[in-house]
């Protein structure tokens, strides 16, 4: 099954490839990796689906935390959350044939980013079904797709809620660190929930 | 050794040249070499040309060092001012280009430096001084071949989750990536071998990183940690100061599960209990848990069986220790295993040598896993009741939830267990004559009589390493010394040296076979540069001897490229001006011991022990607990051994 884990890393040279590492020494398959700069400064906030078995999930966080650059690690996948993708598609298609894609592009509601001569490009966000399902109506129209560039998914839970590790770290900023094994906060449940 | 810290007339030449240029070119960009006429390729075969000691005399930066007060040095200056800050006094190492400035450097300090004879020997070195005296070792080599030297004894540290910090010369920050002479990407090669590493690029950055090292192989589940250090980051000059160069505080750790109710769900398996069994691992040694362990398993009369790293942790001759568990534990422990419904894994990780195959391990037990590591939960056993964090701690919550009034008044578990202890008794080799051969159990037990379970004994891999385990008693944590997770030949004599340069008060014996101690000869001539009282014992059977029995057991006897050569050793303890003694039978087992711990200076005793004489018990890789191989009955003269009981 896939797992989804959303991982807060330190932005520093080499980190990228401890996490991967960890995935090949598992020997388990990386979906989809996305990667960009967090919240807090000099972090990192990753996004990785793997494909595991569905009780190889504990060990990969466990692992992943193990990892000194990474500062929290949070295995999604039970959580209500929002995921997303963005993909940039790229269309043969001349004045002639490509009215028909504006249609699709506004049912998809998806934009036209880009007009040339031969080709036009689409930018379309989404979870992945509603990209694979753009990708296929234009191959079932027939239309050739040249090119697809995905970032890959990535995930936020929904509602507020606190970090274990954030709200311990900022708890042993202020000085009375919490030594009591299993005494830090589970985090707030999720107050809003909207549906997609 | 001359002492290296007041060597002022080197000092006051030196003080007049100018400091070391800062070479220090940090920038984002990637220079390249070979557009920059200055920065040349050549990246250290100048070293001594091209780096100047800061101008202070040593007394003055000893002074700052212990003062705590900032002072400008070289990087080279900074690697020994921030080893000495975190309480080192002796290193482990071999000099080379890249890492010159550093050695030159190391005068102005209080720190001794062993020279090795293999950078593999620094690393199990430092192995063997962190294992013995539970500080962190540190070994040192130059960039390239010195580098890839350290694979082995990364490794094996890693493996066993031993705390050492292996410090690695690199070419210049400007080259790197070029494939400059003696360049390797050693933090690539060692990634998946070190707890973390590290590249510093920049003076300023070596004593945060080096500091933040020594926290990291000392936290929570302890490690290896590589620190690699450009030549031009050691030439360069920064401010140094120790107390500012702290680590920032460890980030708590999200896992934590010994929460109030799963310690209750714990003291109630276990109060439940009728056939316990403690599990005591290597994390009990570590986490300093021996007295909490002995109070959970005295207050409800719970036998103990320890792992092969365990060993120590739990004192062999209290009436609850079972012995070592797994491949070659005793029949008795492994059957105890099997019959219990409770065990208690305290600081251990359910290796593949302690369980046999998973689907008939201790069908009948529920599992508590005590344990610092999240990721060791279920990932080879289920466990029942998780409990995680320090052991020691953890069992410091657990044990007023357990009363002795829980404890069965007469133990029928404990009789069980005895009655097969006593059945195992007739196959024991202690108890069966020699008839003229010199069995190497034999000799384990002898030096365990001789040395009154007093010595550190250091242990190689193979036959020897099981016999040493299974006849040495060991009453005390830190008192064997071995290569358990990645089972590494060539182990036990540079790892004898680092505990003997721990515990230099301390007896120490190196036990090796003759294939493993040829793996890493060289550093005998480190004990005698070193002049180490150390004493060795070669079990020499003329073979792989562990690889002879699996073939013996497993490949029809076709004994392929396990009968090994070998010198004669003590000639070759001679050449090096160590005394030595060749025994051949057990009647000269005491004297010749006698003799080595009387000797002032190492000495090395040859044993000449039984060619094919196999470990027994012995469970095959894969098979289940309680399918195992036993010593026939009939004695242990391989000529009596009858077929039908392999
Ligand atoms: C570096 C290394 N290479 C190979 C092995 C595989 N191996 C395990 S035990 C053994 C035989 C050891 O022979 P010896 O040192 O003579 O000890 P004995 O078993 O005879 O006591 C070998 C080759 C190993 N553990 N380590
Ligand atoms: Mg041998």
């Amino acid at each position: 099954m896939l797992h989804t884990f959303v991982a807060l890393v330190e932005d520093k040279p080499g980190v990228l490839s401890r996490v991967s590492l960890l995935f090949r020494r598992l020997n388990v398959n990386i979906y989809s990796l996305s990667v960009g700069r967090s919240e807090r400064v000099g972090t990192s906030r990753m996004t990785i689906i793997a494909e595991a078995s569905a009780t190889a999930s504990h060990r990969i966080a466990a692992s992943l935390y193990k990892l000194e650059n990474v500062i929290s690690v949070e295995d999604v996948g039970e959580q209500a959350t929002v995921n997303r993708e963005l993909a940039l598609i790229k269309v043969a298609a001349t004045p002639q044939t490509r009215s028909h894609i504006f249609e699709l592009v506004e049912v998809f509601r998806a934009r036209i980013v880009d007009l040339a001569k031969e080709s036009l490009m689409i930018e379309l966000t989404g979870v992945e079904s509603k990209i694979e399902g753009l990708i296929q109506v234009l191959e079932e129209s027939g239309d050739e797709v040249l090119e697809v560039a995905r970032t890959g998914r990535m995930v936020m839970r929904r509602g507020k809620h606190g970090s274990r590790v954030l709200g311990a770290m900022r708890l042993a900023d202020a000085g009375d660190a919490p030594r009591e094994p299993g005494t830090l906060d589970e985090g707030e449940p999720t107050e809003h929930r909207f549906n997609d | 050794m001359s002492d290296p810290r007041h060597d002022k007339t080197v000092e006051n030449q030196k003080a007049e040249a100018s400091k070391a240029e800062a070479t220090d070119r940090a920038g984002d960009q990637l220079p390249n070499p070979y557009q920059d006429p200055q920065m040349g390729l050549s990246t250290h075969g100048d070293a001594l040309a091209d780096y100047q000691p800061s101008t202070h005399p040593a007394a003055e930066v000893e002074h700052a060092v212990e003062a705590h007060q900032p002072i400008s040095l070289t990087g080279a200056e900074i690697v020994w001012a921030t080893l000495e800050g975190e309480g080192v006094r002796e290193v482990f190492g071999y000099p080379g280009g890249a890492i010159l400035p550093v050695y030159d450097a190391l005068r102005k300090f209080p720190i001794k430096h062993i020279l090795v004879r293999h950078e593999q020997g620094a690393t199990h070195m430092a192995d063997g001084y962190a294992r013995a005296s539970g500080r962190v070792g540190v070994a040192i080599a130059t960039s390239g071949p010195g580098a890839t030297n350290m694979v082995t004894g990364l490794a094996t540290a890693m493996l066993d989750s031993i705390p050492i910090v292996c410090i690695t010369g690199q070419v210049s920050s400007k080259v790197l990536g070029s494939d400059a002479f003696q360049e390797v990407d050693i933090t690539g090669v060692t990634l998946p071998i070190t707890k973390h590493n590290y590249l510093v690029t920049k003076a300023e950055d070596i004593a945060p990183v080096l500091r933040e090292a020594f926290a990291v192989a000392q936290a929570g589940r302890p490690g290896p940690v590589l620190v690699d250090i450009t030549k031009d980051a050691q030439q360069a000059t920064a401010s140094f100061d120790f107390a500012a160069a702290a680590p920032a505080a460890r980030r708590p750790h999200p896992m934590l599960s010994a929460s109030y109710d799963s310690i209750t769900d714990a003291a109630t398996l276990i109060r439940a209990a009728k056939r316990p069994v403690i599990l005591s691992g290597h994390g009990v040694i570590k986490a300093k848990a021996t007295e909490q362990v002995l109070t959970l398993s005295e207050r409800l009369q719970i036998p103990v069986a320890t792992t092969l790293l365990g060993l120590g942790g739990y004192p062999a001759s209290h009436p609850l220790a079972l012995g070592m568990m797994g491949m070659h534990g005793e029949s008795w422990v492994n059957d105890a295993i099997q019959k219990s419904d409770l065990l208690i894994a305290c600081g251990m990780r359910f290796d593949d040598r302690v369980t046999g195959t998973l689907a008939t391990y201790a069908p009948h037990a529920k599992k508590i896993h005590i344990e610092i590591d999240p990721a060791e939960i279920n990932k080879n056993v289920k466990a029942d009741v998780a409990l995680i964090g320090d052991l020691r701690e953890v069992l410091e919550l657990l044990l007023p939830h357990i009363y002795q009034s829980n404890a069965p008044a007469e133990s029928a578990w404990l009789r069980e267990i005895n009655e097969s202890k006593g059945e195992s008794a007739v196959r024991d080799i202690r108890n069966l004559p020699d008839l003229g051969h010199l069995y190497a159990a034999h000799v384990m037990h002898d030096l365990w009589r001789v040395t009154e379970g007093n010595a550190i004994v250091a242990t190689d891999v193979g036959q020897h390493q099981m016999w040493e385990a299974q006849y040495y008693r060991h009453e005390h944590p830190r008192t064997l010394i071995t290569s358990g997770g990645l089972g590494t030949m060539g182990f036990a004599l540079p790892a004898g040296i680092g505990a003997k340069v721990a515990c230099p008060d301390r007896e120490v014996w190196v036990i090796a076979g003759d294939g493993g101690f040829q793996m890493t000869a060289c550093e005998l001539s480190t004990i005698a540069q070193e002049q180490l009282d150390i004493n060795i014992a070669v079990i020499n059977n003329g073979y792989l001897g562990m690889v002879r029995q699996w073939q013996e057991f497993f490949y029809e006897k076709n004994y392929a490229s396990s009968p090994i050569l070998s010198p004669d050793f003590v000639k070759l303890a001679e050449a090096h001006g160590i005394a030595g003694a060749t025994v051949r039978s057990r009647s000269e087992v005491d004297a010749a011991m006698t003799q080595a711990r009387t000797t002032r200076g190492p000495f090395l005793i040859n044993f000449l022990v039984e060619k094919e004489e196999s470990v027994y018990p012995m469970i095959p890789a894969g098979a289940a607990l309680h399918e195992m191989i036993r010593r026939p009955a009939a004695g242990p003269d391989p000529m009596l051994e009858s077929s039908e009981d392999l």
